[in-house]
């Protein structure tokens, strides 16, 4: 038996008057429960893309063209909508970046919070109404029992996303997707929210995969992360391993040119030139040639793999550069790493 | 001659403030949104955007404002350079208030004092090409012909590091990057003084911003401008800023140099948003730190004496009643009980990963 959600190799793409666009492309990663990875990229790195795969939230015009995803032994892929809704919600669940959108406008938080409770759990509206005060509670609502009664409008930020957490908890989830939780709140207000988070993933050894784009949340709350850039994993390793020792081009430049509160008063900022590429417009080879600092001829005619270059911690990285890394990491582990 | 020292004798020189003198001063400024109710809509309250807020800005420097939503920084860059009306207070520039400034006045100060906002998407006119958007200012205010205009937009681009071929094409055809370029680009066609930034980098990408933020740093060198950096993002405001101010629900908290504030914050609120920010380093996530509660209070009924005190962890009953002023000289703060200075904060860490630059400071 392998990991809790297993990600091999999965493609997404999107139908355009202009045909298919690949938008995710060969994307796996493993996760085990109680461990947190994080998605870190830009905009147009896949990132959300590849939890709305994982979640079997695509809009009408996407579609998982290849690959798996295996979550408790089965593939999610093979899955008819029905079963999907009902492992939505149930074992697993997602929180979006901006809670106002998703909490509907014309219902109360206490209707809202119920919903999911009384269509997967079984149990009597009676229940369900004294769970929603105890979720509120556990997520540090005030006036819990007032709140229930009140419409969206009526919260603050900070306040609706523990809604939305509160929901998404409702069921006990097994695996719990976190897009941007905390990308539209205040810092002091983001803090509460990522203790809060942490906390009860040690509680409830809940499986997370939290998808951001702020290195400082990243190196708060993963264990784990994948590096995504223009669609594809570049890097991946453990949280420590990553920072400590970042690999590819992409990853070192984008940890050099994050302004944190650190750095040299003089010393300038290294920044990344040029922008992303458009997923329709794809370079041959690796797709981080034009801004990178490294590049040789043959990243412009070769796509590199995402490969193992560590024997002591596992770190993938996706860049010809650790080809020697790797050959060495084969020589001794022959075969394992592929 | 150090950098800094050669961007004031330029800024200073270029706005011709003498020695020691700041180039603009915001005086008690206040900006209350009225609240209307019942049937003939007469006033009922209001929202005390900005309350009080005092500090001045000196030729070639940056001033950064830091502060949550609804703290009033960009209520404040707005009223500076006048898009909104100020309810009470005075702005001094070049030696006079803004307020007392007839429309054709006030459209000449202008002319020193230009702003580029979070979103230049929403700030350009989309039926446009880049070209002709960066000449309507200099055409607009009579400053040159649409000839001698073509050649300033090319030398421009050039100067925010776009090729002239950008002058076709339309503000959709841009990156978000670009786009910001093109907006401070534009903001400096009329060769202001003072440049208000409203969250500049704030919709960028991190390697987009790093490219902005150094863009502005070459800019203010260069052309000896002064800036009045306004963001949430305090990795950014540190990197660029000279002095912070810090506000909270309409008022200053903190007002100090940027090394100074980050080492030895001494108002509470200005250590927990220190604090609040997690720092880009795994080995520094179980740190102590001062988590405040609760959220920001209504701007509509702020809270009796110090407006902090509702989730301020050292609130004592004089907090309650008696409203701190901002004071303490080049470092000032408003607070009744301060915090020491010179103990190491939760935000300082220790004096040995200091020296590691991975580890925020």
């Amino acid at each position: 038996m392998g990991a809790l959600l297993q990600v091999r190799g999965i493609k997404t793409e999107f139908r355009s008057d202009s045909g298919a666009v690949v938008v995710v492309d060969e994307v796996s990663f493993d996760l085990d429960r109680g461990e947190t990875i994080c998605l870190v990229g830009e905009s147009g790195s896949g990132k959300s893309v590849t939890a709305l795969s994982i979640m079997g939230l695509l809009p009408r015009n996407g579609r998982v063209a290849d690959g798996e995803i295996v979550f408790e032994d089965r593939n999610l892929l093979d899955l008819s909508e029905e079963e999907m809704r009902e492992n939505r919600g149930n074992s697993l669940a997602m929180i979006f970046q901006e809670p106002m959108t998703s909490l509907n406008p014309v219902l109360t938080i206490g209707d809202q919070l119920t919903e999911g409770m009384l269509l997967h759990l079984g149990i009597s509206r009676r229940e369900a109404a004294e769970r929603a005060v105890e979720l509120l509670e556990l997520v540090g609502v005030p006036r819990a029992g007032q709140i229930v009664k009140d419409y969206p409008h009526r919260l603050s930020g900070g306040m609706r996303q523990r809604v939305m957490i509160a929901m998404a908890l409702s069921c006990s989830p097994v695996l719990l997707v976190a897009d941007e939780p905390t990308t539209a709140l205040d810092v002091t207000i983001q803090a509460q929210i990522l203790t809060l988070m942490k906390k009860l993933a040690e509680a409830s050894r809940t499986a997370t995969i939290l998808i951001t784009h702020d290195l400082g949340v990243v190196a708060e709350m993963a264990d784990k992360v994948a590096v995504m850039y223009a669609g594809q994993v570049v890097e991946e390793a453990d949280v420590f391993e990553l920072f400590d020792h970042p690999r590819h081009p992409y990853t070192v430049g984008l940890m050099k040119s994050i302004p944190h509160l650190g750095a040299d008063d003089d010393a300038r900022l290294e920044s990344i030139p040029g922008s992303v590429p458009s997923p329709s417009n794809m370079p041959d080879g690796c797709r981080f040639q034009d801004r990178c600092p490294s590049v040789m001829d043959r990243c412009r005619a070769e796509r590199p793999d995402l490969l193992e270059t560590s024997t002591k911690r596992k770190h993938l990285v996706r860049c010809f550069l650790y080809e020697g890394e790797h050959a060495a990491v084969r020589g001794t582990t022959a075969g394992v790493a592929s | 001659m150090s950098v800094i020292e050669a961007t004031t004798r330029k800024a200073r020189a270029r706005a011709g403030v003498p020695d020691g003198e700041p180039l603009l001063s915001v005086q008690d400024l206040k900006l209350h949104y009225p609240i209307r109710g019942g049937i003939v809509s007469r006033q009922t309250g209001a929202v005390r955007a900005v309350d009080g807020v005092s500090f001045e800005v000196f030729p070639g420097e940056t001033l950064g404002i830091v502060g949550e939503s609804g703290c009033g920084k960009s209520t404040t860059g707005r009223a500076i350079i006048r898009l909104e009306n100020p309810t009470a207070g005075a702005v001094v520039f070049g030696g006079r208030d803004l307020a007392g400034l007839n429309t054709r006045e006030l459209r000449r100060v202008r002319l020193n004092l230009q702003m580029v906002f979070q979103d230049p998407y929403s700030s350009l006119n989309p039926q446009k090409r880049i070209g002709d958007l960066l000449a309507e200012p200099l055409v607009a205010h009579g400053r040159a012909s649409r000839k001698e205009a073509g050649e300033r937009v090319t030398e421009m681009l050039d100067r925010v590091g776009l090729s002239a071929q950008f002058k076709g094409r339309y503000p959709h055809e841009l990156s978000g990057g670009q786009r910001q370029r093109v907006g401070i680009a534009r903001a400096l066609m009329l060769d202001p003084t003072l440049l208000v930034l409203d969250e500049p980098v704030s919709a960028l990408d991190v390697s987009i911003q790093a490219q902005v933020l150094n863009l502005l740093r070459d800019l203010q060198a260069e052309l000896g401008l002064t800036y009045i950096f306004i963001s949430h993002g305090l990795g950014a405001v540190r990197y660029i800023s000279d002095r912070i101010v810090v506000m909270y629900l309409g008022k200053v908290m903190e007002v100090a140099t940027t090394a100074e504030l980050f080492a030895n914050p001494r108002h509470p609120y200005t250590e927990i948003l220190l604090d609040a920010y997690p720092a880009p380093n795994p080995h520094l996530r179980d740190k102590e730190r001062t988590v405040v509660e609760g959220d920001v209070p209504n701007a509509a009924k702020p809270p009796s004496g110090c407006v902090f005190h509702t989730r301020c962890p050292f609130a004592q009953d004089k907090c309650r009643t008696e409203e701190p002023r901002l004071g303490g000289g080049s470092h000032a703060f408003a607070c009744h009980f301060p915090l020491d200075a010179g103990r190491p904060t939760a935000a300082s860490g220790n004096p040995e990963t200091t020296k590691n630059p991975g580890v925020p400071a």
